[in-house]
């Protein structure tokens, strides 16, 4: 049988758009030259989190709509989801921070110190209070693209490393594809991985700090993911030490025991973005793109990946085009 | 309009490029404001090294780009990351600063003469972020720079001018110098209040890139720097600690 469509890339724009297609009845190949999902894509590095409302602070109007699709989907796709929202901090100088974060989302309410121990004890004895977004969530990325992996191999869609592509190409490549799409950028950003026992937290938790603002999410059994750092450049190579002392010491500023910790890894790549961050699934010289996904891959994936069904299966033109 | 070593620039307002949400955004606050420069850290913006779509999103601007040594804490790093910037924006022009201390991001003086010096001799046309210390400014002028650029306030505090004795006395003390109001702008008020001490521009990035609707903030900054240009040009009244009635009795009409 030949494909109706081919993507490339097995990031999570990638499995996500298969896995969008599959569930639709098209048949579908996938090529990436790692063979899957691995370090040499930038989702490998994500954090997971779910952040639709919290992401509002910066991020343009679309992608907390957008994002709040994603929970259900990765959910429905067999992906665990920890629905245990999202709490934002600020050191006691930082305070107005907090006012400030709050002023640009919405879907928060403050907690006092007292609601802010009921969340999370170790917390409490370190900040004044919080903002809590209870609708948000995390995901483990590394397993949510295996889980995405397996799936489609299940469905007699294995990653493939090489082939010729069949129907219609859509481009998942993330920044390689900046060989045919000159305006993506690269905003390099710099993470950790941590063991760090002695300290206890159950949801994503962002600290606000002026200069080195920072979020931790839990993995379980005392693994945190600390991220990231967001420098315009497209470099990938390794972190810089300033890099990695702001991350560590901001990790220390929200809670000593981190200090304990044991780093098991310095992470580094560069996510794929167009000039105002927001995605795009577009037609361009015969394939279609999906890309742009920025510092969003996992929140804003599955709507694409709906979108980029919704234009090869029904012709539609996808909301984020160009 | 400011002229900076024989280059006229087309506002007082110098607009940094860094903490916005986006490029887009960023890109929407110079076009609104009109502003005149744009600054542009450069330490680690360039470890993916040279070119790339936000350089060229930087150069998209039409606007003169003077690259800085931001967060530079010694005088061999700012010399270094201003022969770095010579090359990849091929301009001479640079911001230097010799950051003395982590906090404060207070200037180092005695590193600033130094890297200033240097990058002088090597043909710079140097732009000193330093304080309202007119000794200070004295030595950086002999150093060879033709700009001074005292802060208003510690770098991203929005508190406006600290120091108003200070950097008036500053102004009076070289009156033909170009002098701009480099960091701690957190309203245009405080801009305004620059331009009607008589300083030539205002440098700024944060109290735009991090307000709410950084394009209304620009154009607010534009705004309040031409109020505060006109009314420095028009040599505006001196306070008085007594009232004064606008009309005097001699001036009152006579109704027959």
């Amino acid at each position: 049988m030949t494909a109706e469509a081919t993507v490339l890339g097995a990031g999570v724009a990638g499995l996500a758009v298969a896995r969008a297609l599959t569930a639709r009845g098209a048949g579908v190949r996938v090529i990436d030259p790692a063979g899957g999902p691995g370090p040499a894509a930038c989702s490998w590095w994500a954090g997971g989190m779910l952040a639709p409302f919290c992401e509002g602070e910066t991020a343009e109007e679309p992608v907390v709509r957008l994002g709040r699709e994603a929970a259900a989907w990765w959910r429905a796709a067999g992906v665990p989801v920890t629905k245990a929202g999202t709490l934002v901090v600020a050191p006691g100088r930082d305070r107005a921070e907090l006012d400030r974060f709050a002023r640009r989302t919405h879907g928060h309410a403050a907690l006092d110190r007292a609601g802010l121990a009921a969340l999370e004890p170790a917390l409490a004895d370190r900040f004044a209070g919080a903002l809590h977004f209870p609708d948000e969530a995390h995901i483990a990325p590394r397993a949510a693209l295996e889980t995405l992996r397996d799936g489609l191999a299940e469905a007699g869609t294995p990653v493939e490393p090489e082939g010729t592509p069949e129907g219609t190409v859509i481009d998942c490549r993330g920044l390689a594809a900046r060989d045919l799409l000159p305006d993506l950028r690269g905003v390099r950003g710099e993470m950790a991985i941590l063991h760090a026992p002695d300290i206890t937290l159950r949801r994503t938790v962002r600290l606000l700090h002026p200069r080195h603002p920072l979020y931790v999410v839990p993995r379980g059994d005392g693994i945190y993911m600390l991220g990231a750092t967001q420098i315009e450049s497209g470099g990938r190579g390794p972190a810089s030490l300033r890099s990695v002392v702001e991350l560590l010491n901001a990790a220390y500023a929200l809670h000593p025991a981190f200090a304990e910790a044991e780093v098991l890894e310095i992470g580094t790549d560069a996510r794929p973005a167009f000039a105002d961050n927001l995605p795009r699934v577009f037609r361009q010289a015969g394939r279609i793109h999906v890309n742009g996904l920025f510092r969003h891959g996992y929140l804003l994936a599955p709507a694409l990946a709906r979108m980029t069904a919704g234009l090869l299966l029904d012709g539609e033109t996808p909301e984020l085009s160009r | 309009m400011p002229v900076f070593y024989g280059t006229e620039i087309a506002s007082p307002l110098m607009l940094g490029t860094a903490q916005y949400p986006s490029p887009s955004v960023m890109e929407a606050a110079f076009r609104r404001s009109g502003a005149g420069v744009a600054t542009v850290s450069l330490r680690r913006e360039a470890a993916g090294g040279q070119g790339g779509p936000f350089w060229d999103i930087i150069r998209g601007l039409g606007v003169p780009v003077l690259p800085n040594t931001a967060g530079c804490h010694s005088v061999r790093e700012a010399v270094t990351t201003a022969r770095m910037a010579r090359e990849l924006f091929d301009t001479d022009w640079i911001k230097l600063e010799v950051i003395g201390h982590p906090d404060t991001l207070q200037p180092d003086p005695f590193g600033l003469v130094e890297a200033a010096r240097i990058l002088c001799e090597e043909g710079f046309k140097v732009f000193p972020y330093t304080t309202e210390d007119g000794i200070l400014a004295g030595r950086l002028l002999e150093a060879g720079c033709e700009v001074l650029m005292p802060w208003g306030a510690p770098i991203g505090t929005g508190l406006g001018l600290n120091n108003l004795y200070g950097l008036r006395t500053l102004r009076a003390q070289f009156p033909e110098v170009p002098m701009v109001i480099d960091a701690g702008m957190g309203l245009p008020s405080h801009a305004a209040q620059a331009m009607e001490l008589g300083y030539d521009a205002v440098l700024l990035n944060t109290a735009v890139a991090r307000a709410g609707d950084p394009a209304a903030m620009a154009e607010g900054f534009a705004r309040a720097l031409d109020a505060g240009r006109l009314a420095h040009a028009a040599d505006p009244m001196e306070p008085r600690d007594m009232a004064s009635p606008s009309t005097p009795v001699l001036g009152l009409a006579v109704l027959e």
